[in-house]
């Protein structure tokens, strides 16, 4: 095969001899990380101090590809990593990418905590609607009747809405966006990374090997097109509105961005006045 | 030079700022939640971050992350809060991110005895998260070593990359004796070896003498840190057993090749001694009580305190061939007592073990030397 082009624009930020990457052919990671560099591109973070930070399972990957300072930890406490991190070293920009049984099942505690404290880092969730490293059970966010390998009859479970857990816990900066929303979701990354405070962004992303072909949703492109058919964007509504079920509209868009004191700032106060 | 009224816990927070601890991430647990109170008044004044954390789990999370991010770091917790930190301790351990933890152990299982005494968590110390490693651990017997050896603790996990643990027990913790905190240039501190090439010529696992330099967050090294098997870029290679093999084996011996460095025993009337008395913490100041009676009696007794349990000084041990009888006295039904057997041989063991909630008395402790004394 002919060679049409050595270098891609993005390499700089990627590890170049780590690709190619894990993810699935259909697989949505791959989009959401392209618009995370092409974000990058279009701020002024300097990337000697942004780091990222991961937990476990396919989103959990993101950490190795980006040619930053990264941390790939144990599974759900990526958050609590960042938040020594970040307090140790105020100087970084923290970003957390990880998946939603990683941040909302077994780290679902730790969210919660660190958007009531307004921590200051992004979080970035690539939410697949399933554990997809582990073969295909069944998640916090699987939608109820959703068929998974662990449950074979459908989803009896009512899953989160992950937008209204964080608005609820307290995040600043809360959005949700799907895989097909590239230029939107890029542009909300922009404003997280940018946002002092613990920011939040859903991204529903299509998994067609292990989600997707238990539920009439067999290649990445028939996903793409459900998005397209099915998205509606409100910005601004509340999102406990905003509930996924199968075969409703995914509302989409930015719901949240008001300004609050961050612990950061607090605790460097505090700082000050203890040692007057 | 500094005189001071402490308690074990008071005077172990105050260690962890004498070697440099800025960074503490804890939650509250009895008996160790004065060391988090102590912290939350005191950091602040040095320009320290304390954070209480919503669990032991983010705890043990906070502190990597808090050392990877520049800082010394540390936790302090009990039994129950330990077992839930042995996730991250493995992290730990794999990523080789120095940090000290605090086990300040009260008697169990599960929630036990939560306000009085027990030394039961010596082996999960070590063993405590799954796969291979080595850990190291140490244990104070009084107030000024609380201080002294949580000093210690930083140095070495700085020096060995490794999360070491202060494995205090809730007498010593909630005992106030007289400390002596040594003027600030008398205070030996060992920070973590830096990068000396330049990023593009650093591989951050890569070590020659078993402890590879540290290249924190936001130094511009880019370094890719994760608890995956990994070669000596940071890469992970899950799938490989000759780097598995490398990696562990190098992990493992980083500590066990240096356990003669690390060694750290109390020998008391030991010259001429025909028994000894093996114990740790608190115990030990009844057993050397014990030995003080005995020798007034005429009998060849001595003590052999551990203030570093792990690495355990087999060497030691195996060298000790004028001893008949080793009397190992612990607050639990036998742990240390299995690694004296291992190196000098059951049938010269003896365990005078109780289960937690008191510790022993310098009688109780006669009274087994009188036995074992017949029995020789």
């Amino acid at each position: 095969m002919e060679i049409v082009a050595k270098n891609h624009p993005l390499d700089k930020y990627l590890r170049t001899d780590r690709i190619p990457h894990i993810w699935c052919p259909g697989c949505g990671l791959g989009t959401v990380l392209n618009c995370f560099l092409h974000a990058l591109e279009e701020t002024d973070i300097d990337l000697k101090n942004l780091a990222i930070v991961s937990g476990i399972g396919c989103t959990g990957r993101v950490a190795g590809y980006i040619n930053v300072d990264s941390y790939h930890t144990t599974h759900g406490r990526a958050i609590p990593f960042a938040t020594g991190l970040k307090l140790a070293n105020p100087k970084l920009k923290v970003v957390v990418f990880s998946g939603d049984g990683d941040l909302f099942a077994i780290g679902g505690n730790h969210f919660i905590h660190a958007a009531r404290r307004n921590i200051d880092m992004t979080v970035i969730c690539v939410n697949n609607y399933n554990y997809g490293m582990t073969g295909g059970q069944l998640g916090p966010t699987t939608p109820l009747d959703a068929r998974t390998t662990t449950s074979p009859y459908g989803n009896i479970e009512h899953p989160f809405n992950l937008c209204h857990v964080a608005a609820a816990s307290g995040a600043v900066y809360v959005a949700r966006w799907t895989a097909l929303h590239v230029r939107r979701l890029k542009e909300s990354m922009k404003e997280a990374l940018n946002k002092k405070g613990f920011s939040f962004i859903e991204v529903i992303a299509s998994c067609p090997t292990t989600y997707g072909r238990r539920n009439k949703m067999p290649t990445g492109l028939e996903t793409m097109k459900y998005y397209k058919e099915h998205s509606v964007i409100k910005h601004g509504i509340d999102p406990s509105k905003a509930d996924i079920e199968i075969g409703k509209d995914i509302v989409v868009g930015k719901f949240v961005d008001i300004e609050k004191p961050t612990f950061d700032e607090a605790v460097h106060e505090l700082i000050k006045k203890a040692r007057k | 030079m500094q005189v001071k009224f402490y308690s074990g816990n008071i005077a172990c927070a105050e260690g962890a700022i004498a070697a440099g601890c800025r960074f503490f991430a804890g939650y509250p647990i009895t008996p160790s939640s004065e060391i988090a109170e102590h912290m939350a008044l005191r950091l602040p004044q040095v320009g320290g971050i304390f954070i209480q954390m919503e669990d032991e789990l983010a705890s043990m999370a906070a502190i990597l992350g808090a050392s990877w991010g520049g800082a010394k770091a540390m936790t302090a917790t009990s039994g129950p809060g330990f077992s839930l930190m042995q996730e991250n301790i493995g992290l730990g351990a794999m990523t080789e991110t120095p940090c000290v933890v605090v086990n300040v152990q009260r008697a169990g299982p599960s929630t036990g005895m939560p306000t009085l005494v027990g030394q039961a968590d010596v082996m999960q110390a070590r063993w405590g998260s799954h796969g291979d490693y080595e850990i190291i651990a140490l244990s104070p017997s009084s107030p000024q070593e609380c201080f002294d050896l949580t000093i210690r603790a930083f140095n070495l996990a700085e020096e060995y990359r490794v999360p070491v643990i202060v494995l205090m027990d809730e007498s010593v913790s909630h005992m106030f004796e007289k400390v002596i905190i040594p003027p600030k240039e008398k205070i030996r501190i060992v920070n973590r070896k830096k990068p000396r090439v330049p990023p593009d010529e650093f591989l951050p696992y890569k070590a020659d003498d078993f402890i590879p330099p540290m290249a924190c967050a936001g130094e511009g090294y880019s370094v890719h840190v994760t608890g995956l098997t990994h070669d000596e870029k940071g890469y992970p290679q899950a799938t490989s057993p000759e780097v598995q093999e490398r990696l562990v084996r190098r992990l493992c011996d980083k500590i066990r090749k240096n356990e003669r460095k690390m060694r750290d025993i109390e020998e008391y009337e030991m010259e001429d001694a025909e028994i000894a008395i093996v114990s740790f913490g608190t115990t030990a100041r009844s057993a050397k009580a014990a030995v003080k009676f005995a020798r007034k009696k005429g009998y060849k007794v001595g003590l052999i305190r551990l203030k570093t349990i792990w690495p355990f000084p087999d060497e030691y041990f195996e060298s000790l061939d004028g001893i008949k009888k080793f009397l190992v006295v612990e607050v639990n039904y036998g742990q240390i007592k299995l690694e004296v057997e291992r190196n000098v041989g059951k049938n010269r063991v003896e365990l005078l073990p109780k289960m937690g909630g008191e510790i022993h008395t310098p009688e109780e402790i006669y009274k087994k030397i009188r036995e074992v004394l017949q029995w020789k």
